[in-house]
C-alpha cells in the first residue's frame, strides 16, 4: 500500500440504508418496549456508571436503533444492571432488560457477522 | 407548602421484624473492619435484652462479594443460601438475622426469585438435596441487624448513657446516614421505610437525641460496587463516589456518619484517608476526617462501652473528635492495647488525622 | 312552543359559563350548578394567561359580564352526586333530594391539577423551595417571588411534564398546555426580576397554539430564559435550602446538575374528582386516560355514549381556554340539534350515517 503521510477521512456520517438493522430487530423483538424511547435522558441522568464514565445508555439505545453496532459491546459493559434507569423512564422502557438482550445476542452467530463487517 | 410528606412516604414502608429466636449469620469483612460490632450485638441481645440469638459454625460466606464479583454464579449462590436456611431449619429457628447488608440484599433477592419462580426454588432444593443430604423450609421473616437494634432503639435510649448531643454546644450532633443500596434499594418493601427517606438508621439516631442530614447525594452509592473496588485499576472510579459523597455533606458539617453494610463503613472510613493522600483533601469540620461508625458501635458509644471494646481503633478516620463531642471517656494510652494487654500496634499516622498520638517510626503498618 | 326546554351545566368553570350562555342565547333554560361557592374555576387563581399575557381577571370579567346578561340560574355550593333516568328527562340529585329535571346535561366539571407530591422524587411538600406552577401564578398574583428564606430567587428552574407524557404515575397524555404556561411564566418570571435566571428543562417544546412559538421565540431573544432539553431524575435539598436538581443534558450527552434557587414543577392536567363522580353516576365511559370519552374525535366532540348528555371543556381531555371556549359553543350547538331533532329523526340520522359509512367503505 503507498503511503502519503496521510489517510482518507472515514465517513462519521450515519449511513442509515447501509447499515445492518437485523441487530435492532433482534433485540427489539426480546425488548419491544426500547422503540418508545423519546430521549429525555432521565436514564443517564440519574445513573451512577453516567457520572464518572462514559456510559449513556440512551446514546446506546439511539445507536442500537440506527443500526450503529460498532461501540454497543464496549459500551454496555460499564452498566452496573442497578436498574435506576428503569425506575426513572417515564416511557417505562425496561432498560435492564435491553442489557440483557444485547449481552445475549454477543453470543449469537449474527454477532459474529456484525463483528466481520465492523473490522472489513 | 410543605405538608409532612417525608413522614408519609416511610410510613409506606414497614416490615415486620421478629422479636426473639434469631438465627445469626455473620458478616465476612466485619470481623476485620469492625471487630466490636457483632460481639457487640451479641452481647447486648443476649445479656442486656435477653434475646435468644443461636450461630451456627458451620455457616459460610454468603458468596455475595464473588457473586457481585462476577464469579460465583446465580445457581451456586443460591443453593449456599439454601444451605444456611438448612441449618437453621435444622436447628429449629424462623428468623433470620443478618450482620451484612450484601447478604441481606442477596438473601431477599433470592427469596423473590423464588417467590416470581417456585420452579427454581424446586430446583435449588434438589440441588442442596444432591450435593449435602439437607433441604430446608424459607424462613418466616429476615432482618438486618440494623432493623433489629432499630426496634429495641427505644430500650437503648432507656438505657443511654451518652445521648447524640454536642457537651460544648448543648446541640444534637448533625449525624449523615448510609443505609447502602443492597439494604432497600433493590427492594423497598424489605427496608424500614423505604429507599428514599429511610429511617432504620435515621430511627436510631433521632431516638437517642442526635439530627440527620438529609444532604443531596444522601441516596448516592458508597463507591464499593464490587467490581469497582475488587479490580485495582477501578479503584478511582469506587473513590470518586465516595468523594461525591463526601462533598455534598461536607457544608453541613456533619459530626460523623452512620453506616449500616459492612463495605460502606470500610469505604466511606479508608477513602477518606485516600482522598485526602491524593488530592489533599480533608473533610469534617475540625479537618480531622468525618469519623464513620456502624450502627452496633453506636450503640455501643451511647449505651457506655469502652470505646477500644467496640474496636473503635481499627477506624481510618480517628474517633476521638466525636468522643470528646459526646464526653466520653478513654484512654488514649490503651487505644492500642488488647484486653489482654497485648499491643496490636500503633498505626502509621497520616499526617492529615494527626491527633497528636504518637507519630511515626513506632508503626507496624496497620491499614 | 309553551314548553321552553331546561338544561343542567355541571361545572362554573369557562367551558361551564360559555356553554350556560350560548345555551341561553339560544332561548333555553340554563341552571349553572357549580360545586364550590364562586364561578371562575381555575382561572381565578392565574395571573396572566398565555399567549398574549392577558390578566386572568380581566378575561374572567367578561366571561362574567356575558353571563350576568343572561338569566342563566346560577347555583353554587350544590354537589350533584346522582342521576335518574325519567322516561326522556334526566334528573339530577342534590344529597338525597330531587335537584332538577332536564332535558340535557352538560359535564363541565373540568381538570384538577396533578399532585406534585406523587413525584416525589421532585422533593414538593418537603423540600420549602419546590413550587408548582399554580404556586407560582399565586405569588405572580402576590407580586411577590420570594424563596422560604424570604429572598428574591437568583435563579429559577422550570420542570415541564411533572405528571404527564409519564407512565410512572399512570399518566400517559400530555397535558397539552404546561410547555406553553411554562415560557410564558419565565417570561413574567424575568420581567418581574430582571435579575434572575431562568431555566426550562423540557423534553419536547409543544408550542401547538397560534403565537406560542413564537413567544417560545420571544422567550429566548428577548428575554434570555435558557432551556435546556433534559428530564430532571430528582431534585434535592441543600444545606442553605437551594434545590440541587440533576438531568441529563442530552444535547451535550452529559449529565448536568445545577443549583436552583426555586423550583417550579409544571403540573399537569387530569380529570377532575367532580368529572369522574358525575362521570360514573352517570354511565358516562371513560376514555384510556380518564377523562371522558366522547363519540367521536372529530365530528361528535361534545357527544358521549349516553343520549342527553353532553360534554364541554377539559372534561374530556386537556385542554387551552381558547378551545375549551371553542369547545363549549359547540356542545351549545351539539344540545341545540339534540333538542331539536325528534326521535324519529334521530333514528332515520342513525341510518343515513350508517349507510353513508357502508357506502363509503364500498367504495
Amino acid at each position: 500500500m503507498a503511503t502519503f503521510g496521510f489517510s482518507i477521512l472515514k465517513d462519521r456520517q450515519i449511513d442509515y440504508d447501509n447499515n445492518d438493522h437485523r441487530l435492532f430487530r433482534f433485540i427489539e423483538e426480546q425488548e419491544p418496549s426500547i422503540r418508545l424511547c423519546i430521549g429525555c435522558g432521565g436514564c443517564t441522568a440519574g445513573c451512577t456508571a453516567a457520572g464518572f464514565t462514559g456510559f449513556n445508555y440512551r446514546k446506546l439505545n439511539y445507536l442500537l436503533m440506527r443500526g450503529e453496532t460498532e461501540h454497543l459491546q464496549k459500551g454496555i459493559q460499564q452498566c452496573m444492571l442497578c436498574g435506576k434507569c428503569k425506575l426513572v423512564c417515564p416511557r417505562g422502557v425496561n432498560t435492564r432488560n435491553m442489557i440483557f438482550a444485547l449481552k445475549r445476542a454477543f453470543k449469537t452467530p449474527l454477532w459474529e457477522e456484525l463483528q466481520k463487517k465492523i473490522n472489513v | 407548602m410543605e405538608n409532612n410528606n417525608q413522614k408519609f412516604i416511610w410510613r409506606e414502608y414497614q416490615k415486620e421484624i421478629a422479636d426473639d429466636h434469631f438465627f445469626y449469620v455473620r458478616s465476612c469483612i466485619r470481623q476485620a473492619f469492625f471487630p466490636g460490632s457483632e460481639t457487640f450485638f451479641l452481647s447486648f441481645m443476649r445479656n442486656q435484652l435477653g434475646k435468644d440469638v443461636f450461630e451456627d459454625a458451620r455457616h459460610t460466606t454468603c458468596t455475595g462479594i464473588g457473586f457481585h464479583g462476577d464469579v460465583v454464579p446465580h445457581e451456586t449462590i443460591m443453593t449456599v443460601v439454601a444451605r444456611h436456611f438448612a441449618l437453621m431449619t435444622e436447628a429449629g429457628y424462623r428468623h433470620v438475622a443478618i450482620s451484612c447488608v450484601t447478604s441481606f440484599g442477596i438473601y431477599s433477592e433470592i427469596l423473590e426469585t423464588w417467590k416470581h419462580f417456585p420452579e427454581i426454588e424446586e430446583k435449588i432444593h434438589q440441588k442442596l438435596i444432591l450435593a449435602t443430604g439437607r433441604d430446608f423450609n424459607k424462613p418466616d421473616t429476615i432482618a438486618h441487624t440494623s432493623d433489629i437494634i432499630y426496634k429495641f432503639r427505644n430500650e437503648v435510649a432507656a438505657k443511654m448513657k451518652y445521648p447524640l448531643i454536642n457537651l460544648n454546644t448543648g446541640e444534637p450532633l448533625k449525624v449523615v446516614e448510609h443505609i447502602g443500596c443492597h439494604y432497600s434499594k433493590m427492594f423497598p418493601q424489605y427496608g424500614v421505610g423505604g429507599a428514599e427517606f429511610p429511617q432504620v438508621l435515621a430511627g436510631m439516631i433521632k431516638a437517642w437525641g442526635g439530627e440527620v442530614v438529609d444532604y443531596p447525594e444522601r441516596r448516592h452509592c458508597c463507591g464499593f460496587g464490587f467490581r469497582q473496588y475488587l479490580v485495582q485499576a477501578n479503584r478511582g472510579y469506587s473513590a470518586a463516589n465516595s468523594k461525591k459523597k463526601f462533598d455534598s455533606m461536607q457544608s453541613y458539617e456533619p459530626d460523623f456518619i452512620l453506616c449500616n453494610c459492612p463495605g460502606c463503613t470500610m469505604f466511606m472510613d479508608k477513602w477518606q484517608y485516600t482522598i485526602a493522600e491524593l488530592e489533599d483533601t480533608v473533610y469534617g469540620k475540625e479537618g480531622l476526617g468525618i469519623p464513620v461508625l456502624t450502627y452496633e458501635e453506636l450503640a455501643g458509644l451511647v449505651l457506655g462501652y469502652d470505646p477500644w471494646d467496640l474496636g473503635l481503633q481499627m477506624h481510618q478516620i480517628p474517633v476521638e473528635t466525636l468522643l470528646d463531642k459526646l464526653g466520653i471517656n478513654y484512654d488514649p494510652e490503651k487505644k492500642f492495647i488488647t484486653q489482654k494487654g497485648e499491643n496490636i500496634g500503633t498505626p502509621l499516622i497520616p499526617q492529615h488525622y494527626n491527633i497528636g498520638l504518637k507519630t511515626a517510626g513506632t508503626h507496624s503498618g496497620c491499614c | 312552543m309553551t314548553n321552553i326546554k331546561k338544561i343542567a351545566v355541571l361545572g362554573g368553570g369557562v367551558a361551564g359559563m360559555e356553554t350556560s350562555i350560548q345555551l341561553n342565547r339560544l332561548g333555553y333554560q340554563v341552571d349553572l350548578i357549580e360545586i364550590e361557592d364562586k364561578l371562575g374555576g381555575h382561572v381565578r387563581n392565574w395571573y396572566k394567561l398565555f399567549p398574549d399575557h392577558k390578566p386572568a381577571d380581566e378575561f374572567l370579567e367578561k366571561l362574567i359580564s356575558n353571563l350576568s346578561a343572561t338569566d342563566v340560574q346560577i347555583k353554587t355550593s350544590i354537589q350533584i352526586n346522582a342521576f335518574l333516568r325519567k322516561e326522556k328527562k334526566l334528573c339530577l340529585f342534590d344529597q338525597a333530594c330531587e335537584f332538577g329535571v332536564y332535558d340535557a346535561v352538560v359535564v363541565a366539571t373540568g381538570f384538577d391539577l396533578f399532585e406534585a407530591y406523587r413525584k416525589e422524587e421532585y422533593g414538593f411538600g418537603i423540600y420549602k423551595n419546590v413550587i408548582t406552577s399554580a404556586g407560582l401564578e399565586t405569588m405572580f398574583l402576590g407580586k411577590t417571588i420570594k424563596t422560604s428564606g424570604g429572598n428574591v430567587p437568583k435563579r429559577v428552574g422550570l420542570v415541564h411534564c411533572v405528571g404527564s407524557r409519564d407512565e410512572k404515575c399512570g399518566n400517559l397524555h400530555c397535558s397539552k398546555v404546561c410547555c406553553i404556561t411554562a415560557v410564558k411564566q419565565a417570561i413574567t418570571l424575568r420581567q418581574m426580576l430582571p435579575n434572575t435566571e431562568v431555566f426550562c428543562f423540557y423534553m419536547d417544546m409543544r408550542m401547538f397554539g397560534p403565537s406560542y412559538e413564537e413567544l417560545y421565540r420571544e422567550a429566548q431573544e428577548k428575554w434570555a430564559v435558557r432551556f435546556i432539553r433534559g428530564r430532571i431524575s430528582e431534585a434535592a435539598q441543600n444545606a442553605d435550602e437551594t434545590i440541587l436538581i440533576k438531568t441529563e443534558d442530552t444535547l451535550t450527552g452529559r449529565q448536568l446538575k445545577m443549583n436552583v434557587d426555586l423550583l417550579v414543577l409544571m403540573v399537569g392536567m387530569l380529570p377532575s374528582k367532580g368529572t369522574t363522580v358525575i362521570g360514573k353516576k352517570t354511565g358516562l365511559d371513560f376514555g384510556m386516560n380518564r377523562f371522558l370519552k366522547v363519540k367521536d374525535e372529530h365530528y361528535h366532540a361534545n357527544e358521549t355514549n349516553q343520549e342527553g348528555i353532553f360534554v364541554a371543556g377539559s372534561a374530556s381531555a386537556p385542554m387551552n381556554i381558547s378551545d375549551t371556549i371553542s369547545h363549549a359553543r359547540a356542545a351549545a350547538t351539539a344540545v341545540d340539534h339534540y333538542l331539536k331533532t325528534t326521535d324519529h329523526e334521530r333514528f332515520s340520522e342513525k341510518n343515513n350515517i350508517r349507510n353513508l359509512e357502508k357506502a363509503l367503505h364500498e367504495k
